[in-house]
């Protein structure tokens, strides 16, 4: 453990949504190129957590927070251009959210926000981000073709593709899986698991199965406070906490 | 019970009869006058100039087009550029109130009235003088609120997703907006312009006052002309040509069915770009 | 990660992330800027409208005299006697005249539309509708003189240009646009309510009287009001029929003038305190809409408190 590196931390991080107290006193580190899943019944708080992790809290009105978010031992909130930290963290949706154009200009799209024109690299970032997230051979003949002709799987893949684009450090992923079919969800597991390498993932997730195939860590929220973290096979086999072994034995949630 | 079922039938008749008269009311207007005006309606009558012996009436075919050009091209920046402020970027406040309560009060204003103001402003006081700019800038104001309104609707109807999408990207605000907002908002900003020209194109009182009534062709923004409606006006008032009134008519009923139409299409695509 | 060792260009790269990110942000707040210019436009339009019509308008009751404009009976401009009561009367009884007959119609066949028409009929009549509603106002006004004039006069004699013709044109142009927005508001009525009613033993026509039309009656009243607005601002299609005597109507078969065909017909050649007299008119007309304006802003402000 000592010489991982730390990708993520968070020191007494709070959340609230007007009154409402939705994340309490988070103290987290996120190691690099792992994947660490934050399971925890609905409305645990662990998509708000994620959210605030890349800022997207700030489209919410009414959305306080306190406390700090370290990415690269800088403040997320005070030390970054949020443009810039988005670019460097990257996120998945629920639902596949693919933009209304070209399954082509949806990957590069971002290249090209960032200031990339050429032709020629535009080709190479995309034709590299789709083989990175496994839809090359599916989609290589009709790039040109929208994208929400795709299948939901498909669509996913081609987010995950989207956000490789921008070639980001770190990925946030809310529940990637929740609106596929399970060989859909297959396809996209397998894909995190040839994304490890490379970058650090947080996968928030609903499937306790899924967090166990999955992850190296994983962190178990609930009403809005991580009752456990630490490596995944601990956590589900030898939970320390009584409220971690109820849940993951389907006592509860 | 059996004065119920005679209540009954008497309301019924009437929620009919009131149905048969507003469908009749149509049909009738519509085939009367088409039927009056297709027979004066041929491509010499459309194609010729109004002068000489001639009574054609392509000079104002030119004019409107010209003056529903002009208008849009004013109107249209401004009213996306402002629905975008409103969608966007406005927080809920006096300043979003201020704007609603503008174009809301903007699109009950009757027409004559901005015939006056367009008289008043473009016409004498910036010295635009009876011209198609003038109408055009007066019309431009008119149908501002339909393309803020239109606009708007088009906007909402844009995926929050979407937007997520790319900011999470790292795409600022501004670059989410034209990169992916406004291009899924296109059939709806499509319906904006067309509800526009159909406004422009039916519009009377507020053109006369200001893009004039000459027959010319118009060489210039800065030349008065007289367009469609107008001159169907002046037919009518004056009392020179019912045919080629009814002529007229025919060519501003069957315009008006085709920009219904082309809304309907480009509504129906916008639709079904966001249902899977 | 590996961190840039060398702390002086580590600053300098960071200088120039710092320079580009500023220019990034300025150009954002030059974005915005635009677009908010754009938003203050339409609220600037109707400052500069407003501002004109009365500046120009105003002047004249005191010149002439508040009392003698609006209740003066007399419009004789070339003997500076302006009293548009006459304009006022008629503008007001043309108004209502084809709201009574617009409304009533106009929602019967909402009703029909959103409660009892098959639905293939539906499909044909309100295309129709739509297109009773684009159809220029002078081609009405066009019909009117040509069909309703001469139909007036055979009937009812007077020679046919008459209030009645413009109540005439006038409901009839209004009548798609409170049909459609009386269709909408019916049809928003939740399903609940009406198997409530028909549940209890109810007959269709029951519910749509005793729930339907009074759930929706914010969205009809706006409908209404919305036609009340179009009949009142109307002028080439009242011109065209009216006969547009200034005179205070006496029957329906009379000739009257409204104030939107006072400043039509006469715009063209006034000069001077006539012509300020015409902005006068516009002024009441304005006031008119305000009027109507608030209504019916009242009335959606309380239709959004409802839901």
């Amino acid at each position: 453990m000592n010489n991982t590196h730390i990708k993520i931390a968070t020191k007494d991080l709070n959340l609230f949504y007007g009154d409402n107290h939705a994340v309490k006193n988070i103290n987290i580190r996120i190691e690099e190129k792992n994947v660490t899943a934050l399971i925890g019944p609905s409305g645990c708080g662990k998509s708000t957590f994620l959210k605030t992790l890349n800022r997207m809290n700030d489209l919410i009105p009414y959305v306080r927070i306190t406390g700090d978010v370290y990415f690269e031992d800088l403040d997320v909130y005070k030390d970054y251009d949020i443009v810039e930290l988005r670019k460097r963290i990257g996120m998945v949706f629920q639902k596949p959210n693919p933009f209304p154009m070209s399954i082509y200009d949806n990957v590069a799209y971002g290249p090209r926000i960032h200031g990339i024109k050429a032709k020629e690299t535009l080709d190479e970032i995309v034709k590299n981000s789709l083989e990175k997230a496994a839809l090359w051979e599916e989609v290589k003949d009709r790039l040109k073709q929208n994208a929400l002709g795709l299948s939901g799987g498909q669509q996913q893949r081609l987010c995950i593709a989207r956000v490789l684009a921008v070639e980001p450090e770190v990925i946030l992923m809310d529940e990637p899986t929740s609106a596929l079919d399970p060989l859909a969800t297959l396809k996209i597991e397998d894909l995190v698991h040839e994304l490890r390498n490379n970058y650090t993932i947080i996968i928030v997730t609903h499937n306790m199965q899924q967090a166990a195939r999955i992850s190296d860590q994983t962190a178990f929220f609930l009403h809005g406070e991580i009752v456990e973290y630490g490596a995944t096979e601990k956590i589900f086999r030898v939970p320390e906490d009584k409220r971690t072994e109820d849940y993951i034995t389907g006592r509860f949630g | 019970m059996k004065q119920r079922r005679i209540k009954e039938i008497i309301q019924k008749s009437f929620i009919w009869l009131c149905t048969f008269i507003t469908v009749a009311a149509l049909a009738w207007i519509v085939i009367y006058i088409i039927a009056n005006g297709f027979e004066h309606l041929n491509l010499d009558f459309i194609f010729s100039e109004y002068k000489g012996g001639k009574n054609g009436i392509l000079p104002m075919i030119l004019s409107t087009v010209y003056v529903a050009f002009l208008s849009v091209i004013i109107a249209t920046p401004i009213g996306i550029g402002a629905a975008l402020y409103l969608v966007e970027y406005a927080k809920p406040g006096k300043l979003l109130y201020l704007v609603r309560f503008a174009t809301e009060t903007l699109a009950g204003i009757p027409s004559i009235i901005y015939g006056l103001f367009g008289f008043i402003f473009f016409v004498t006081i910036l010295k635009f003088s009876f011209s198609l700019l003038s109408g055009a800038l007066t019309l431009s104001i008119m149908v501002l609120p339909t393309v803020i309104r239109t606009t708007e609707e088009a906007l909402k109807c844009v995926p929050v997703s979407y937007r997520e999408g790319s900011l999470a990207l790292g795409a600022t605000k501004f670059q989410t907006i034209r990169g992916v907002v406004l291009p899924s908002a296109i059939p709806g900003i499509l319906t904006a312009v067309i509800l526009s020209i159909g406004r422009i194109v039916g519009e009377t009182a507020a053109v006369y006052l200001t893009a004039g009534m000459v027959t010319r062709f118009p060489d210039s923004i800065m030349d008065s002309g007289r367009t469609l409606s107008v001159h169907l006006y002046v037919l009518a008032k004056e009392g020179i040509s019912f045919e080629e009134a009814f002529a007229t008519a025919t060519i501003l009923i069957i315009t008006v069915a085709l920009i219904n139409l082309a809304t309907n299409k480009a509504a129906g695509r916008l639709k079904r770009r966001y249902e899977p | 990660m590996n961190r840039v060792c060398n702390p002086i260009s580590a600053d300098l790269e960071y200088g120039t992330q710092q320079k580009r990110f500023r220019l990034r942000n300025l150009k954002e707040h030059i974005a915005e800027g635009l677009l908010l210019l754009c938003a203050f436009l339409a609220v600037l339009s109707l400052l500069i409208i407003a501002t004109y019509i009365f500046y120009s308008g105003v002047p004249i009751f005191g010149k002439v005299g508040f009392k003698e404009i609006v209740f003066g009976m007399t419009w004789k401009p070339l003997e500076d006697m302006f009293g548009i009561f006459p304009m006022i009367a008629a503008s007001l009884l043309a108004t209502i005249g084809a709201v009574a007959f617009g409304a009533t119609v106009g929602l019967m066949t909402a009703v029909f539309l959103a409660e009892l028409a098959p639905l293939w009929l539906s499909k044909v009549i309100r295309p129709a509708i739509e297109l009773l509603a684009g159809i220029p106002s002078v081609v009405y006004g066009f019909f009117g003189l040509i069909v309703i004039v001469p139909l007036i006069d055979k009937y009812f004699g007077g020679g046919g240009n008459s209030l009645l013709a413009a109540i005439i044109i006038l409901g009839v142009m209004i009548l798609p646009t409170i049909v459609s927005i009386s269709e909408t508001s019916l049809r928003s009525v939740p399903i609940e309510y009406k198997e409530g009613s028909l549940a209890l033993g109810a007959s269709q026509l029951q519910t749509i009287f005793k729930v339907s039309i009074p759930a929706a009656r914010s969205g009809i009243a706006a409908g209404i009001i919305l036609g009340m607005g179009r009949a009142i601002g109307e002028t080439m299609a009242v011109i065209l029929v009216i006969g547009n005597t200034p005179q205070l109507p006496g029957s329906l078969l009379d000739r009257a003038r409204t104030l939107t065909s006072n400043i039509a017909i006469e715009m063209s050649y006034a000069q001077g305190l006539h012509q300020e007299a015409l902005f006068a008119t516009g002024v009441v007309l304005f006031v008119f809409i305000m009027i109507l304006n608030i209504v019916l802003t009242t009335i959606f402000r309380k239709a959004g408190e409802e839901k």
